[in-house]
């Protein structure tokens, strides 16, 4: 039973370090690759502001953003963390390369959802002489709301797959709790204990993502 | 009125080229329902979608309104769209919109004030008779359902003109009827000018009052639906005539006996209404035996025709003919032995 109450105390900062870790990586993901990706969808060819030279230099960053690997991208953006958080290993600073590894991704998702609208309907809201911006908040977004909230799971559970390698610049987090007990120390109960953490979290954030999409979508 | 001058379009896709339209003129009268008819790929959609500008022309003019659309910036052709409503083939009906606020969209767009819009969209929804699947999402929809939506979310913002790019073609022929008896009832009771697109000659002769056929990108006929139904000129108007119900008469089923010609009469709206055959037998002296016939209601017109076979001496059957010719029934000797 001791042990039992070991464990869990064990786990507690870590999971919490992993659920801020998370949180604050994904708003911050979203709020840079989501406009991205609307920018993405609008301008690439046949787009409804098709600009050719926009969506290649966009499209050409988000590409070299995600040929990183991540534990590179980590120490490369040293410098970023630094000048946001004050510093450049800890919990919080782990959030800055984690928002700048998903934020590519996001656009993707976001651009690959948007580009599903069927092309019909945004052929019919500018008939009704629908500015562009206005297309995109009131038919773009919306109709492409289930698979923006599927992308967005997806992009969740990334960056808790991401966030175990937060360990390597301090960040703490289940995942830095399983190498180090577990691999290090072979305490195999806690590394056990840990991944069954992040099984849980993945599979709750799943089924709510799932749940969420399926209410959006009529 | 529109007026459509010289309008091209070439479509580039990699090397190949594809002219779709190749200098097209046609002028349609305000009030009236015109209708574009062509086999598939003729450039009719290209055409009508080039009056709101959907589809940019290479060159020519479409004056719409008194202004010319294809020399609008992007704001005042947004303001002329809010003119020109709009229904499609697939509806394109927004699916994470109720019905109500899907009709709502273009007064939105329209900054209409807020307190007007939903008594709009609910005088809306009850001349297409929806009012009560307001709150229904379209998905909840049967097709006619759906484009009755369409309908109404292209009339809510009062558009002078309404464009129908093959509106019923997803649809089932009792639907279809439906769909086009609401457009007739709007175009009496609202004066909208319905220019529609459609490769069914079936919708041209219900609703339509003129038409233009499309071939290759070119207007091989226009004119009344009435001519072009009584003396298709094109071969196109012929074919897609031949894919109506057969009309008039069946050569397989003909009497051939010889001396006793067999004619098809076809009769407009003038002469549908006089007894000419009676007067041409008492005329002449000739015998009419009427094999089949029919009329048909065109919305401008009624066009009948009359298959018959003649009996007689030669020279009374001549003269029978030629009077019934100078009564301007169009004749043609279906078999002569």
């Amino acid at each position: 039973m001791d042990k039992m109450a070991d464990l869990i105390s064990l786990l507690a900062t870590p999971t919490w370090e992993t659920l801020y870790m998370v949180f604050f990586s994904t708003l911050f993901a979203t709020a840079i690759g989501f406009p991205l990706g609307v920018v993405l969808t609008v301008t690439e060819k046949g787009g409804i502001l098709e600009k050719e030279s926009v969506y290649r230099v966009l499209d050409g960053i988000v590409n070299i953003c995600r040929s990183f690997p991540f534990i590179i991208l980590m120490i490369v953006l040293f410098p970023l963390s630094r000048l946001v958080v004050g510093t450049t290993i800890g919990t919080t600073a782990s959030i800055v390369p984690l928002s700048i590894a998903a934020a590519p991704f996001v656009a993707r998702v976001v651009e690959s959802a948007l580009r599903e609208v069927d092309g019909g309907l945004v052929e019919a809201a500018a008939s009704t002489g629908a500015h562009p911006v206005v297309i995109i908040f009131k038919v773009l977004i919306p109709e492409a709301l289930p698979s923006l909230v599927l992308g967005e799971t997806l992009t969740v559970i990334n960056i808790i797959g991401y966030s175990a390698m937060a360990g390597a610049i301090g960040g703490g987090g289940l995942g830095d709790l399983a190498v180090r007990y577990g691999f290090h120390r072979f305490q195999t109960d806690v590394l056990i204990a840990a991944v069954i953490v992040i099984i849980v979290m993945v599979q709750a954030i799943q089924g709510a993502g799932n749940a969420l999409a399926r209410r959006v979508s009529h | 009125m529109i007026e459509i001058r010289n309008v091209k379009k070439t479509f580039r896709a990699g090397n190949g080229e594809f002219e779709a339209l190749k200098g097209v003129s046609l002028s349609i009268e305000p009030g009236e329902i015109f209708g574009i008819i062509g086999l598939s790929g003729a450039g009719k959609s290209t055409l009508l979608r080039a009056l709101n500008r959907l589809e940019e022309p290479d060159s020519g003019e479409v004056i719409l309104g008194g202004t010319d659309v294809t020399t609008l910036g992007a704001r005042d052709l947004r303001r002329l769209r809010r003119n020109v409503g709009m229904i499609f083939q697939q509806f394109n009906l927004l699916s994470s919109r109720t019905v109500f606020k899907n009709v709502a969209f273009p007064l939105e767009v329209g900054g209409w004030p807020k307190k007007d819009i939903a008594p709009r969209v609910m005088e809306m929804l009850e001349l297409v008779g929806l009012s009560d699947k307001a709150q229904s999402f379209p998905s909840q929809l049967s097709g006619g359902q759906k484009q009755r939506v369409g309908i109404a979310r292209a009339l809510a913002n009062k558009p002078s003109v309404l464009l129908s790019d093959e509106a019923t073609s997803a649809l089932d022929p009792k639907t279809t009827q439906s769909i086009l008896s609401l457009l007739e009832d709007i175009n009496r009771s609202m004066g909208i000018t319905i220019v529609l697109v459609t490769h069914e000659m079936g919708v041209i002769r219900q609703i339509c009052h003129r038409v233009a056929v499309l071939e290759a990108g070119r207007v091989v006929e226009c004119g009344k639906v009435r001519d072009v139904f009584m003396k298709p000129v094109s071969s196109t108007a012929r074919e897609l005539l031949s894919h109506l119900p057969r009309r008039g008469y069946d050569v397989s089923q003909l009497p051939t006996e010889r001396g006793k010609p067999v004619v098809l009469f076809s009769f407009n709206g003038d002469t549908a209404g006089q007894p000419v055959i009676s007067r041409a037998i008492k005329k002449t002296g000739a015998e009419i035996n009427i094999l089949s016939g029919e009329i048909d209601n065109l919305p401008s017109s009624r066009v009948g025709s009359l298959t018959v076979q003649f009996a007689g001496t030669e020279r009374e059957i001549t003269e029978a003919l030629s009077y019934i010719r100078s009564q301007n029934v169009v004749t043609e000797v279906i078999w002569n032995g």
